[in-house]
């Protein structure tokens, strides 16, 4: 089972919220999904009012959210927006996004870094969306981040996993959880990303966005689990086949 | 990296009108096809020669949209808090040689008005003044924005131009995005429909981007006044300075509108008529340039139009909009920068978005994004 911080999560599917046609749709999605971490964005919730639509619409038993700071520019703004957060969503997890960039919304590698270690200092579970750079998400386990988030593609891009060999190479070292986060746009991605090693994903725009979400949210819950499943079991490594004349190994014939 | 004003120097209306003669269906075929468009590709589309491709331009630019932007659609709604104005401009009801009652809406007015709007449901405001720095400057500014911003998660403003240390007070104080349309980007037409005022200096307006983007604001809204000239050369233009400033101020986020000249009281006809084949034209073609770029629709449309037009490419709409001060509450009748057009509510055009599929998205900013000391 995967276990961030003290919490273990049965499902390995960690889903977002933005971009779904309704929040009736958004609900059912998620259900579907059995998603335990779910993505809100602070620009996107009504934190002065209590009875916040989007909010209503995740309380949840199953679901814990993870509050986002996408909108920040730095790391100043970051910790500022995720006490803020912390207060109006009752949670001491955040999602550090600083993306800098309004366009591909890059993270900044700086900006994460310096927030990663305040925010860890001040007793967040601090979960930071960053470029898939493997010596980066060293620095981050070192200061406290509890997980990191390497990104497959740009966010919303749908482009899967562009960066697998740095992927792969986080997954290998790294001693936290690996969350592939962004650019996964179709449920094989997904897949491929959990048979990798990786021990979870986060979707957004590809179940939101789906000709019908609801069905989309299931197929990514196969998909990751079947990737899982795959990963545990090992698989064969992919063969060459020997060639039948050996005209190098050939002289080796009378042992 | 060159000025502005030196990019736009180097082409004038009458080299793009040569280069606009030249395209072919072959030039659209090319730029329909491409991932990737670059501002050849976007004149192309903006040429008579698309005209035939209409609906695959659509097509396309709805898929992108829905891509970048999700089934979501951004509601906002125009606060105008002045109507003094010093600046003749000859499309304008707010223009100084109008003779209108002028009025500026005083804190109680203003809280007034706050009130009507969230009564709406509304989240996201733009405040509007004409510019008459002894009364609407940059103090009278920050004391609304100050007094405004505990209601609202964002707040934008239309206003005049200011210079950067202005801009940056403001943004201190709260300030999201400041919209500043060039009207025109024709030079000698420019100076035409804006004889008297700090406004006929061209060059300061054209140069108001820069210096919010130096002040490092979120986001700037350009564009042009469609009906002063050509439409297709003016948002050539206004295609060139989106790239310009994409490429020098990366921190910052664009919108462009597409406002076509209405009637006012005592108002001239546009020289140029688009038709409603040609603003979806335009609409498709600025998404397939620019797949991030937030476009807006205002209330300046008819009803019929914007049934249609919100599923093409647009990311927010106006609702219920009121253009004169003290529009929502304060007093109902007084006289309206321009006429609207669709008059439905938020609640009508939120059923409207969400028959269509769509989200209507209230909020989507948090002040506590912009954290200043």
């Amino acid at each position: 089972m995967l276990t961030i911080a003290d919490k273990i999560f049965s499902s390995r599917l960690f889903t977002g919220t933005g971009k779904f046609p309704s929040y009736s749709l958004m609900k059912e999605a998620l259900e579907v999904s059995e998603s335990e971490l779910v993505t809100v964005a602070l620009r996107r919730v009504d934190i002065k009012n209590e009875q916040d639509h989007m909010l209503d619409h995740l309380a949840h038993e199953r679901i814990n959210i993870l509050p986002n700071t996408s909108g920040v520019r730095t790391a100043k703004e970051a910790v500022f927006a995720a006490q803020l957060a912390a207060e109006a969503m009752e949670t001491n997890w955040i999602k550090l996004e600083i993306h800098p960039d309004p366009r591909y919304l890059m993270p900044d590698p700086i900006e994460t870094l310096k927030a990663t270690e305040e925010l860890s200092k001040k007793g967040f579970v601090v979960l930071p969306y960053i470029h898939a750079d493997p010596v980066l998400c060293k620095r981050l386990e070192e200061v406290g981040a509890s997980a990191v988030m390497p990104l497959g593609s740009p966010i919303g891009s749908n482009n899967g996993l562009k960066t697998l060999d740095f992927l792969k190479i986080i997954i290998e070292q790294s001693a936290v959880p690996v969350i592939v986060d962004a650019g996964l746009g179709v449920p094989s991605h997904a897949a491929q990303a959990m048979e990798i090693g990786a021990d979870a994903v986060l979707v957004n725009t590809a179940i939101a966005v789906a000709g019908d979400p609801v069905g989309m949210a299931k197929a990514f819950k196969l998909a990751v689990e079947a990737g899982r499943l795959a990963y545990e079991c090992g698989p064969g490594a992919s063969t060459i086949k020997a060639n039948s004349s050996s005209p190098l190994t050939e002289f080796l014939s009378y042992e | 990296m060159n000025n502005f004003k030196s990019i736009l120097d180097n082409w004038t209306p009458e080299a793009i009108q040569r280069k606009l003669g030249g395209i072919s269906t072959l030039h659209v075929e090319k730029a329909l096809s491409k991932t990737n468009r670059n501002l050849d590709d976007f004149l192309a589309l903006i040429s008579p020669a698309a005209a035939p491709y209409l609906e695959i331009m659509a097509q396309k630019s709805r898929e992108l949209t829905l891509q970048r932007f999700g089934n979501n659609m951004q509601l906002f709604a125009p606060m105008y808090l002045s109507n003094e104005c010093q600046n003749i401009c000859t499309y304008c009801g707010f223009s100084l040689d109008n003779k209108v009652r002028r009025k500026t809406l005083t804190d109680a007015e203003i809280l007034k008005e706050v009130a009507a709007l969230k009564e709406m449901g509304f989240d996201h405001i733009l405040l509007v003044t004409g510019e008459a720095n002894k009364t609407v400057g940059v103090d009278y500014l920050e004391h609304a924005i100050k007094l405004i911003k505990p209601y609202f998660a964002n707040v934008s403003i239309e206003v005049q131009p200011l210079d950067q240390e202005e801009y940056e007070r403001l943004i201190r104080c709260g300030l999201h995005s400041v919209l500043v349309y060039q009207e025109t980007y024709y030079r000698d037409t420019y100076k035409t429909h804006h004889p008297k005022g700090k406004k006929s200096n061209f060059d300061y307006r054209l140069e108001t981007p820069d210096r919010l983007g130096r002040a490092e604001i979120h986001k700037v809204g350009i564009g042009c006044l469609i009906g002063l000239e050509d439409w297709r050369i003016d948002s050539y233009y206004t295609a060139m300075h989106l790239q310009y400033l994409k490429q020098k101020y990366w921190k910052t986020k664009y919108s462009i509108s597409f406002p076509r000249l209405r009637p006012f009281s005592g108002g001239q006809e546009p020289k140029v008529v688009m038709n409603d084949r040609e603003l979806v034209q335009l609409i498709c073609a600025y998404r397939l340039f620019d797949p991030d770029v937030e476009l807006s629709l205002s209330t300046r449309e008819t009803q019929h139009f914007r049934n249609h037009a919100i599923k093409l490419g647009i990311t927010s709409v106006s609702a219920g909009s009121k253009t004169n001060p003290g529009g929502y509450a304060v007093e109902k009748q007084s006289l309206e920068q321009f006429e609207i057009s669709d008059e439905r509510g938020p609640n009508e055009i939120s059923k409207l978005l969400v028959d269509n599929g769509y989200q209507p998205v209230w909020k989507d900013w948090d002040p506590a994004l912009q954290y200043a000391e």
